[in-house]
């Protein structure tokens, strides 16, 4: 009994000095490490600030309202070297860079997708082309691949622009660009617009109804039935309505090069082809990986029910896959979207060539990489949002 | 969760209150401080580092043959290496090639203790690169260089064409004003590398290519059929390529300035890498003065160079003439004439202040 009672016995008991308390200890190391950083930062900025005030070098972000300075050629018309400023330009070479960015990503996504899916093919010839292409692409520096291209391009197409390709429309292809006819919309537009948005919206409406009703009867949806035409005839409404919405402006060839019309410069084209090929190996292999991790059960069951090859990849393998390959695939987004800086080894005039241009001829090197880093930060953070929430809605739902 | 929230507040006290404490103490002037001239750095080092251009045959780049750097600002970083050391070896001088980028950055960083970079003077890249301009080896302008078989003769007959140049250059910012104010209308396609601007004009991506003149003449005589190539007449732009230091160090300025100055007055005396033992036993006092010969002569001990140091440049490298010849002058693939950079005497712009 009186033993009993000694194990609860206080004063046998000091409580734990807090030099021993894991809690204490925890949050004393959690102090130290985090004084540690900000002092770490703090002493690294100070000294890149003195350092360049002593150099006469102090960070001044006033540069970006001074004038360019220079011609951007690729891309757009509304840019006065002589009076734009830094900052006009660096939204002039941002819209470049999103243009290769945006194109990029579709064209990496579709050919991705469809090379991943061949490389399970049961065609030999199919499998071992898809094989060959990833391990080349996904092998090899994307600058190597860049050059390769760019002045593989140059050599192949004609020189002289009188001898370039012609496609039908008005298309010509040399070693300068790809010059196609401008589309501009004319003043009756807007009418022909309001009537697409018009058969859109009505085709939707047609499309979910019919959906509504194979659900209650069970009956083929056929929705592309009736969307389709609802589409089409307001689309037709609003041309004639508007007399022809659209002036085409050809391509002319002058004295050194092809005036009028619309062109992707050689550069552009180079640049995003490279980016489109060299993401594509990544992803095909990220779109095999998530088609693998299917458990075979499921296409086996899929086709004891009826589905066709197609409808089985379609309906039951990619839906499930597609919860394996959304986050890897975003990680190849951020890839393409900071990969298409190295545009300017092939003279590619984007976001990064324009702030290299501002930053040497101004000196100003440290502002002009805080903006060019908050850019490229900006952009990634919204790629990696969209992914995000791509992700959270393909989620597994539990009830 | 009341628990968390008091455990966050004492965190972020404690954490404030350290810093608090920490921030006075800390060293407000850079570990990176500036000790004294880059002058005693290079002497202590034993090697100077000379930042290049690598790609412009004839100013500065690698012979792939002889596998040694060769051009007309490689010599002067050569003659500087002389002046501070007595002679040039392999070892004691670093050839750092940049692009036109990189140029400026590589010396605010130090990692060259000057730039003989074809490198234009102008007023915005002195006063406000941190950074001093020393005294002009060559004077240059800008040109157009077209391919023959388009027919243009000047200037005005390039309307609509595609204009390759250096990415970040004041050759870019030259010829944008030059069309622009003759109303032309143009694409200006920039390049990071010298070697890929040059591809793109050889391989018909432009019909013309801009630099300082200087440039082109060594660019088209390396193209493969230089009769194809020819170099408008009109000069868009004054091009003062000289000498690149880091501002304020005015002991290192007087080397790098007195170097040059010292090949200009050697040309001017006569006194070549052939004939300057003649010279050293002058009655001329001036040529002795110069050569720091004698007694009661100072010479480069006035800038902490041995007081011989034009003796040791000029064996290494010769005079500015010399120095031209070899590497530009006629007998050279890039075929140059003196122009402004003669004499003040012959009717140039060289001109060194009295060794006095």
């Amino acid at each position: 009994m009186s033993d009993r009672a000694s194990t609860f016995d206080r004063s046998a008991h000091q409580p734990v000095p807090f030099w021993r308390d894991i809690r204490v200890l925890q949050a004393v190391a959690q102090v130290v490490f985090l004084v540690a950083v900000v002092v770490f930062g703090y002493v690294l900025i100070n000294n890149l600030v003195t350092g360049l005030r002593e150099s006469q070098l102090a960070i001044n972000f006033n540069i970006l309202t001074r004038p360019f300075g220079t011609r951007i050629s690729e891309g757009q018309m509304d840019f006065n070297p002589g009076s734009s400023s830094n900052l006009q330009a660096l939204m002039v070479g941002l819209r470049n860079t999103l243009r290769v960015v945006t194109v990029g990503l579709v064209g990496a996504t579709v050919l991705g997708v469809f090379i991943g899916i061949a490389r399970l093919s049961p065609n030999f010839l199919l499998r071992t082309v898809s094989i060959s292409y990833i391990e080349l692409f996904r092998n090899t520096p994307l600058l190597v691949q860049l050059y390769f291209i760019y002045r593989g391009m140059r050599l192949a197409l004609p020189e002289n622009l009188a001898d370039s390709y012609r496609l039908p429309g008005s298309i010509y292809i040399n070693r300068r660009a790809i010059n196609f006819p401008l589309i501009a919309g004319t003043e009756s537009a807007p009418v022909f617009y309001a009537a697409v948005v018009v058969g859109l919206t009505v085709g939707a409406a047609l499309w979910i109804w019919r959906l509504r009703v194979q659900d209650r009867t069970g009956q083929p949806a056929n929705t592309l039935y009736w969307f389709l035409p609802a589409f089409l005839g307001f689309s037709a409404l609003g041309w004639i309505v508007s007399g022809g919405p659209f002036s085409i402006e050809y391509p002319e060839l002058g004295n050194f090069n092809f005036s009028g019309g619309d062109r992707l410069s050689a550069e552009y084209t180079a640049l995003t082809l490279g980016l489109i090929l060299y993401t594509a190996a990544f992803i095909a292999d990220i779109v095999r990986a998530g088609i693998q991790s299917v458990p075979y059960g499921q296409v086996e069951a899929a086709r004891a029910q009826g589905f066709s090859g197609g409808q089985t990849l379609r309906l039951i393998v990619l839906p499930q896959a597609l919860r394996l390959i959304i986050p890897p695939l975003g990680n190849q987004y951020l890839n393409l979207a900071k990969n298409s800086s190295l545009g300017i080894a092939i003279g590619f005039f984007d976001v990064y060539n324009v702030a290299n241009v501002i930053s040497n001829q101004t000196g100003q090197a440290v502002a002009v990489f805080v903006v060019m880093m908050g850019i490229y930060l900006g952009m990634s953070l919204t790629i990696s949002a969209v992914m995000n929430a791509l992700n959270y809605s393909m989620r597994l739902r539990s009830r | 969760m009341f628990e968390h929230a008091r455990r966050a507040i004492y965190l972020g006290l404690a954490l404030a209150l350290l810093v608090a404490l920490t921030l006075p103490f800390l060293p407000s002037s850079p570990a990176l401080a500036q000790g004294g001239s880059i002058l005693d750095d290079v002497l202590q080092r034993g090697v100077l580092n000379c930042g290049v251009n690598g790609q412009v045959p004839g100013f500065g780049y690698l012979n792939p043959d002889t596998g040694q750097w060769e051009g007309f600002d490689v010599d002067f970083c050569r003659a500087l290496a002389a002046a501070l050391f007595g002679e040039v070896t392999d070892s004691n001088i670093n050839f750092i090639p940049t692009t036109t980028q990189e140029r400026f950055t590589v010396l605010q960083t130090r990692q060259a203790d000057v730039l003989f970079r074809n490198t234009t003077w102008t007023i915005s890249r002195d006063g406000e690169l941190g950074l001093d301009f020393g005294p002009t080896t060559y004077y240059d302008g800008q040109g157009l260089m077209v391919r023959a078989d388009l027919g243009a003769s000047s200037i005005e007959d390039l309307d609509g064409a595609s204009i390759c140049s250096l990415t970040g250059t004041t050759t870019e910012l030259n010829v944008t004003e030059a069309m622009e104010s003759r109303g032309l209308a143009y694409e200006l396609v920039p390049f990071e590398q010298s070697s890929e601007t040059i591809s793109a004009f050889e391989e018909g991506r432009c019909d013309v290519l801009t630099s300082d003149q200087s440039q082109l003449a060594g660019l088209r005589s390396q193209a493969a059929d230089p009769g194809s190539i020819v170099i408008l007449p009109e000069v868009i732009s004054k091009e003062p390529l000289g000498p690149v230091y880091l501002a304020n160090d005015s002991a290192w300025g007087d080397v790098v300035n007195w170097t040059v100055f010292a090949l200009i007055q050697a040309e001017e005396f006569g006194i070549t890498s052939q004939n300057i033992d003649e010279f050293l036993t002058s009655d001329n006092p001036e040529i002795l003065r110069f050569l720091g010969q004698g007694a009661d002569t100072p010479s480069g001990s006035l800038i902490g160079l041995d007081n011989d140091f034009v003796v040791n440049v000029i064996r290494a490298v010769g005079n500015y003439g010399e120095i031209f010849e070899r590497n530009l002058g006629p007998d050279t693939p890039l075929g140059l004439q003196r122009g402004l950079n003669r004499l003040w005497k012959d009717g140039g712009l060289l001109y060194a202040p009295p060794w006095r």
